[in-house]
Formats: C-alpha cells, structure tokens, sequence
C-alpha cells in the first residue's frame, strides 16, 4: 500500500490545500469582476470536499501522522457542517460584496484558507496541530476584516482583533507549554492518560488549564474574554462578520472538545468550575448589553456572547447529554446567524447598509415573506417554540439538570427571558412601526431563495428535531467513547 | 378517524393548514377570497371537534382518542395526545370560537386581512394543542407557540397603546413558561426518563421538590389564568387588542392556565398543593373581591370587562383549590360560561366601538333607543355576567360558592360577594350605557346590527341560555374524570 493510500483521512484537507493554490492561481487570470468561474471553482471545491469527506468516512476512529491528526464520526459531521455553512456564506455574500467592488480572489482564497484551519482544528489530536490550525483560521479572517483597506471602522477592528487574538494565542500556548512541562507529552490522548496516573507538578498543571481556558474563552469571545467581539463584528464588511460568527464556532466546539474533554478529562472538576463563571457572566453581560444596542450587528455580537456562555453550560455538564446537546446548541446556532447576517445583507443596496435597528421598521409592509422569515429566525434565537432555538435551550437545559446543577438552570432561563426582549423588539419594529423607507428590496434569486431554505429550515427542524439532535448525540458518544 | 386520520391531530391541523393557505391569498387585494377560505376553515374545524364530544364514552376517566408516535426519540418524547371529561369541552369551545372571531373580523379588519385571519386560525389550531397534549414538550411547544399569533395580532392590529401591551402581554407570559420548562425537565429526570404527563403524575417526589415545583407551575399558569397580582397585563392587552383578539383572550387563553392547574400541579405535586392551597384560595378571594371592586372603577368598558374576568377566573382558581366535587366541576363550568360570556361581552363593546370608535361609558347613553334589538342582547349577556340564575353564569358559580361552603364559611361569603359586586359592576355600566337618555349626536345615528352580528350574538345568546337551563350536558361528560383526579390528589406522593 502505497504511503499516500494511507493519508485518505486527511483527503479533504489535501485537496482543498490544493485547491486553494489552483483558485489563486486560476484568479491571477481572470479580470471578470464578478469573478464568476472563480467563485464557481470555489463551491465546486467545497462540493468536492463534502464527497471526499463522505467517501472516506469509516466507522470508529483513525489517528494519523503520529497521533497528530484524528478522523472520527464527530470531525466528519463537523466539516460536513463547516463546508455547508461556508458555502451558505459565499452564496448570501457574494452581492453584497460584488456591489460593493470586495468580491475579489483574495477574499475567497482567505475564507478557505480559514476553511482549512478549521478542518485542521476540527481534526487536530495533537495540541500543536489544534494551534496550526487556530492559527490558520485566525490569520485568514484578520486580514478579511481589514479587507474594505479604506474604511476606518474596518481598520480599526481589524488591529483590535489582530492585537487580543495574538495576546490569546500567547495566552494558549504559554498553557500548552506548562502542561508539556507537567505532563510530557502535547498528545491529546496521552495528555489525559498522564493526567490520569498522577502529575508531579499539580500547580503547574493546574497554571496550565488556566491559561488554556482564557486562551479558549478569548477565541470563544466569552465574558470577561469578549471585548473585541462587538467591535469586531460592527467593524467588518458584513459578508465577513457572518463568516466569522458562524463556521469558527463549530470549529472552536470541537476545539473545546478536544482540548478540555479529550485532553483535559480528570482535571473536569477544575475547568467546569471555570466555565461556569464564564457561562454566567456571558449570559448576563451578553443579554444585557443587548438591549442597549441600535446597531443590529453590535446586538447580534452581544447575543453571541450570551449563546456561548449557554453552549459552556452544555460543555459544563458534561457527559453524552451535555456535549452533545453543546453540539447541537452550536450547529442550530449557526444555522440561526446564518440567517440574520443574510437578512442584513439581503436589505443592504449599493452604498447602504441596513444594519441598524431602524432599518428593519415596517418590513412586513416591505416584503411579508421577508419578515416572516426573520421573525422565525429571531424566535428561534430568542428559544420560542416551535423554532429550532427551542431544542437547543431544551437539550441544554436538560443537559444542565441532568447533571445536578438546577440553580445554573434558572439562571439561564432568566438571562433568556431578559434576551427575549431584544429579539422580539425586532419583531416589533418589522410588525408593529411602519416603514422609513419605501426603496424596493431587490433580491437576488439566490439568496432570497437560500434565505427562504434557511428560515424555514429552522421552523423544520423545530418540528422534526430528532434526527440532528440523535446525529450530534450519536457523534460526540462515538469520539469519545472509542478514545 | 376521519379519512385514516385521528380525529384530534384533525382538529389540531386542519385550521392551521387553512391559517397557511389563508396567507398564501397574499395581500389586500385577495381579502374577499382570504375571508371565505377562514370561515370554511374555521367551520370545518369546529365541525370536526364535534365527533369528540358524541363520541366520548361518559363513564370512564381514561384518556380517549388516544394517538402516539415516536416524535424525539432521544428524550423519549412523544407525539402524544388524548382527552379525558376536563379537556374535551374545552377543545370544543375553542374551535366552536374560531368561526366568530373569524366573523366578527369580517369587516372591521380592512389591513392585512389575510395575516389577520391565518393568525387566527393558526391560534385556535395550537391552542387545541394545549389542550390535547399528553406529552410534556409537546404541550410545551403549543404552550409557547400560542403566545406568537397572540403577539402579532395585539401588535398589529391592536389600539394606541398596542406595542407596550403586546410587549407586556409576551414577556410576562413567557417568564413563567420557562420556569415551567425548568420544572418538567427536572421531572423529565425524575420519573426515569419519561415525558408523559400520565407518568409525571405517578412519581413520588419530595416535599420540598413538590414545593419548588408547584411555584414553577404557579409562576407558569397564575400568569395565564391571570391570578392577582401577576394579573397587570391583561387589562392592558385586552384594551389594546382587536375585538378577536379580547374574544380569544377571554375566552381560551385564560382558561389553558386554569386547566394547567388542573393538569400539572395538583395531580404531580398534591402535598404542595394540599400545604399552599391556603396562600392559592387567599389570591382567589382577592381576586373575587378586590378585583371586583376594581371593576367598579372602570370607565372603560373593556377594561371594566377585563377586570370582571379576572375576577371571575378568581373563583375557577377558588373551586379548584378547595378540593372537592362541587368545587372542582363548578370551577370547570365556570369557565366554560366565562368562555361564552365574556368572549359575547367583548363582542358587544367590539359592535359599540365599531361604530363610535370609543370605549369610555361617559360617551354613551340611550344606546337601546338607537340599537334595540343589540341592547336586548347586551342585556342578556350582562346579567349572565352578574350570575343571573338561568344563565350560565348562575351555574359555575353556585357550585363554586357550594363547594366553599364545605370548607369553610367564610370562604363562601367572600366568594358570593361577587354575586353583589358583579351585578353592581356590570349592571351600571348597562345603566350607563343602553339606558338614559340619549347622550349625544353620534349615539343617535347609530344603526342597529346586521344580519351577520346578529348571527354571532344570537349563537352565543343560545349557548349561554342552554347551558344556564340544563347544564347536564356539560356537567356529566366531566364527572368521572373530576372524580378520578379527587382520588388522586387526596393521595400522598411523598
């Protein structure tokens, strides 16, 4: 058997790797600004990912390049998902983009780029794999924020993110070097197995997990670790704002994943104590803050913040039900901000953004199907039945009592009571006010019928929630069971 | 069965399938056709309900038109509904609304008339849902799915001050529902992994849990029913919304809070309800008799309508918590005539406001010179609201008082106080209203009502006598159910 034979794990990264060097190449010669093959390339390569992926999907758990790279049932749904949500993204943003002269090469090089560090991350074993891969996908999407060069807000986002994300690596790899010191070995697996026999150093594994978490909580923008994200989110070109609020929080679960359940087990009673204070405080900072904002993307920054902390009491609850339904939390999640990002874009027209509270007044005397469709997509983030938002409190919350803790529980009913009030205060504007403007919406087919997919997907799976639930379920039990 | 189908998922999906196709009608253009299709839908599905109540078997407190399906196999949760002689009437008076909302928005509603009508529909689906549910998510989903449809129909069509009671009306809602949430996952665990209310009503489970669980649901359907003194947002929303909007309000949604009481916390948490059953009839009687004398200082007569339900529901929750027969199945009768009662009088002040686009009782008088044949019926409904012997409003509330007087004398008192207050209250309004002289200029133009009011009133006129003169109909389909969950609720859980 040939040594290549032995990589197809790995497939989908190699060709998309590949990939990305022929699209960049192949952009050099087109001077088409819609960029039509290019971005035809583009979702063909994820196409082709998700085959590769399918293909080489085997039951149970493959390690590979020493113990650096796993592949198992959770990774393959995972990319499957991030390939899915990529390619939505490319789909909502590219006229939204083209109109406003960013539909370049490079942003499409660069979001798969950021791709491939999530891929690596979903699949890494290996604590330097997962930081290539956080790496990776940091890179990328800093300098996609700077992308709009001549936008102060742009800029200035871009250096916030830039400056507190080197700071969070910083803070991630000075953990991963003490628990190197402690333990030995940077293996995931043998990580926990050292952990299990006995450290000498207990502080300095204990230092070690510290550091760990806040490098996560910073990548995860949970309080106290949150303070770029509003701005980040505001100050990004809207395409990629929603590129940077949906595909990285499947891949930072699975770094959770890896990292705190796969490696960092036995010290359990250490680091669900940590993520309880950090799901509190996001959950309150987050919701509260919420409420004050009148710029639609800061409000949706502020309710990211208060969906993670919900998506750490899952991880904090530990067991098949807690992470499971953290997966599921985090896949309805993205699904939901798929669709508020879209809907913003989807308003904006050339040299006008429709990301400020006002411009959603009177939607439905704009476009009834429109409204509707937010309507779903804001009462499924506020947790309203029968909306998808629903199951993912609901399995959470299951997740949270089932393991004892029914305080934590009513404090994250209440934060999401309080949360509910700025979700339905938008539907209050597109329902209630009349409109500001009376400009026609001009939708492109595309994206208005992959807005009409996505809201209806939500009420769907609102519905029929089973089959994702048991997939997220069945998934996480598989990773974790065959370790 | 209707075609292969259970006679329950019909009524359940049948008006909401015609909420769907209402909205396909599009805008205002198609408003004729949007009309027509509602009504058919609303018929059909009060029609469909009727094969409920002839065929359910009298003698027996099981559930009946039972369908399961696999619905969450992860949690174990069911697609599971079912009646028994509590629920059955009222999925009845539900759907048997469906049609006057519908009609009674006929003309009124000139903007949107397709959203409104679907809104509607899609209500009177869900809200059977509630009722029907044996599954706790299930019940759950349509608990909350209900609030949607409610929101959009204060908000959107609703009066001056309609943003902040469909605000309010939401949030206060939705507060109590997602302690109930916490509750029945933390019985979700506790009975092994099981979601059936029949099940969560078989677990033993400790005092002080029972306590916590009992306030959970408190929180949950005291705000519904609505209880003094989380009661505040339902005078506002019932102002502000439309005539439908008050109907459905007054005569479903409170009573699935009420029901709730029934359902959940007496039968799953008995030893609490027994040990707070004090503090619950305290709230009762406030709401009777302080709410009542609230009622009296209305000048608006949706608020002062209002007020009397509140009141009114003070007794369901009074009869409910005395524990006994009289008690129990008068709370039931009770607010089945507040149904019909209470749904007419909002129609009545609908009709009024139509045409004098004002509630204030200040601005009226001598309306039965004008409007004859409308201040008869208004007559009728008013005193049935007072408890006129041989309306249906005499009945629930007899029973109630009788069943009080069983525990405790003084509880009867205060509770037949209303009988006092709410002829004071809603007798002066009529008073001020229908008699006198005529009190101005736009008073004398009124026209009497049409054909289709009269329709509507004569419908609801029929229901309150019928039920006031031979209750039996109502009364025995509920007996071996109310004696079944007496038995239940005299048994320790601990």
């Amino acid at each position: 058997m040939s040594y290549l034979s032995t990589l197809y794990p790995a497939y989908a990264e190699i060709f998309l790797l590949v990939m990305v060097c022929v699209i960049l190449i192949v952009d050099l010669f087109l001077t088409n600004p819609a960029k039509t093959l290019t971005y035809m390339l583009v979702q063909l390569t994820l196409l082709g990912c998700a085959l590769i992926t399918v293909l080489t999907h085997q039951p149970g758990v493959v390690h590979l390049f020493n113990n650096m790279f796993v592949d198992d049932l959770m990774s393959d749904v995972l990319k499957l998902l991030s390939y899915l949500t990529v390619s939505m993204v490319l789909v909502y943003s590219r006229h939204y983009l083209i109109v406003r002269g960013l539909f370049t090469g490079e942003f499409m090089v660069l979001t798969l780029f950021a791709l491939l560090g999530m891929m690596v991350m979903i699949s890494a074993s290996h604590f330097l794999t997962l930081y290539m891969g956080l790496e990776l996908l940091s890179l990328s999407l800093y300098a996609m924020v700077a992308l709009q060069r001549d936008s102060a807000v742009s800029t200035e986002a871009a250096m916030k993110y830039f400056i507190l994300g080197a700071l969070a690596s910083g803070l991630l790899l000075y953990g991963m070097s003490m628990l190197y010191g402690a333990t030995g070995t940077l293996e995931v697996a043998a990580v926990s197995d050292a952990i299990q026999h006995g450290v000498q150093n207990k502080a300095l594994l204990t230092f070690g997990l510290v550091f760990i978490v806040s490098g996560l909580a910073f990548k995860l923008g949970v309080v106290p670790f949150h303070m770029w994200v509003p701005d980040v989110y505001h100050g990004a070109p809207t395409a990629v704002t929603m590129l940077i609020g949906t595909a990285p929080k499947l891949a930072a679960f699975a770094f959770v994943m890896r990292i705190l359940v796969e490696g960092l087990q036995p010290l359990m009673t250490h680091w669900s104590g940590m993520l309880v204070i950090l799901a509190v405080l996001s959950m309150a900072v987050g919701n509260i803050s919420a409420i004050a904002q009148t710029n639609l993307k800061r409000m949706l920054a502020y309710s990211t913040i208060a969906h993670m902390g919900f998506l750490l009491l899952g991880v904090l609850s530990g067991g098949i039900d807690g992470y499971g339904s953290a997966m599921f939390y985090a896949v309805t999640y993205v699904l939901m901000s798929l669709g508020a990002f879209g809907m913003i874009m989807l308003l904006s027209r050339a040299g006008f953004e429709a990301d400020t509270l006002d411009d959603f007044k009177g939607l439905n005397q704009r476009s009834p199907w429109l409204a509707f469709m937010m309507l779903l997509l804001m009462f499924s983030m506020a947790g309203v039945p029968p909306t998808v938002g629903f199951y993912a409190k609901f399995s959470v919350l299951q997740a949270v009592i089932g393991a004892g803790h029914i305080p934590l529980a009513i404090i994250a009913v209440l934060f999401s009571f309080i949360g509910a009030f700025y979700y339905l205060r938008i539907v209050k504007l597109m329902y209630f006010d009349a409109p500001e403007s009376h400009v026609p919406i001009s939708m492109q087919p595309d994206s208005g019928l992959l807005i009409s997919i996505n809201g209806l997907a939500v009420l769907a799976l609102g519905i029929m929630p089973g089959a994702l639930m048991s997939v997220c379920a069945v998934a996480v039990q598989q990773s974790l069971l065959l370790q | 069965m209707i075609f292969g189908f259970h006679l329950l998922s019909v009524a359940i999906w049948l008006p909401i399938i015609f909420g769907v196709l209402v909205l396909a009608t599009g805008d205002d253009k198609n408003a004729p056709l949007a009309r027509i299709i509602a009504m058919v839908g609303a018929v059909l599905g009060f029609l469909v309900t009727i094969p409920l109540y002839t065929g359910f078997v009298r003698d027996t407190s099981d559930m009946q038109f039972v369908e399961i399906h696999d619905w969450i196999t992860r949690f174990n949760i069911h697609y599971h509904l079912g009646v028994d002689g509590i629920s059955v009437l009222f999925i009845l008076l539900t759907a048997f609304f469906t049609p006057i909302v519908v009609l009674a928005g006929w003309k009124v509603i000139e903007k949107r008339v397709a959203q409104y009508m679907a809104a509607f529909l899609i209500m009177s689906g869900v809200m059977i849902g509630v009722f029907a549910a044996l599954d706790a998510v299930l019940f759950y989903v349509f608990w909350e799915a209900m609030l949607i449809p409610m929101f959009l129909i204060i908000g959107v069509w609703g009066g001056a001050n309609r943003v902040y009671a469909a605000v309010k009306f939401f949030l206060y809602t939705l507060f109590g529902s997602l302690l109930m949430l916490v509750a029945l996952i933390y019985l979700y665990n506790q009975s092994g992994g099981s979601f059936a209310i029949l099940d969560f009503h078989h677990v033993a489970i400790p005092m002080t849990a029972q306590i916590f669980i009992f306030i959970a649901f408190f929180f949950a359907f005291a705000v519904k029913v609505p209880m003094f003194p989380v009661h505040t947002w339902l005078p506002d929303a019932h102002v502000e919304a439309p005539t439908g909007g008050s109907v459905v309000l007054a005569a479903i949604m409170l009573k699935v809070g009420a029901y709730g009481f029934i359902r959940f916390s007496l039968p799953i948490a008995p030893d609490a309800s027994h040990y707070l059953s004090g503090v619950m009839i305290a709230l009762s009687l406030i709401a009777v008799v302080y709410i009542g004398l609230v009622a009296l200082a209305q000048t608006d007569m949706k608020k002062l309508v209002a007020y009397s339900s509140i009141s009114h529901m003070g007794f369901v929750t009074l009869g409910i918590f005395i524990f006994n027969a009289y008690g129990m199945e008068g709370a039931l009768l009770q607010m089945i005539s507040h149904g019909f009662v209470s749904g007419a009088l909002f129609l009545c002040i609908g009709v009024l406001y139509d045409r004098m686009h004002t509630r204030n009782i200040a601005d009226y008088g001598g309306v039965a010179k004008t409007m004859p044949v409308f201040a008869a019926f208004f007559m009728l409904f008013a005193m049935a609201n007072s408890g006129l012997p041989g309306t249906s409003g005499f009945v629930g509330e007899f029973m109630v008082i009788m069943g009080a007087v069983k525990v405790n004398f003084w509880y009867a008192f205060l509770a037949a106080s209303t009988l006092i207050f709410g002829a004071a209250y809603t007798l002066w309004m009529v008073k001020r209203v229908i008699f006198g002289a005529v009190a101005n200029h736009h008073v004398a133009e009124l026209t009497d009502i049409t054909l289709r009011e009269k329709v509507i009133f004569a419908v609801l006129a029929l229901a309150v006598l019928g039920m006031g003169l031979y209750p039996l109909p109502f009364s025995e389909i509920m007996h071996a159910s109310v004696n079944d969950l007496l038995v239940h609720v005299a048994r320790s859980k601990l």
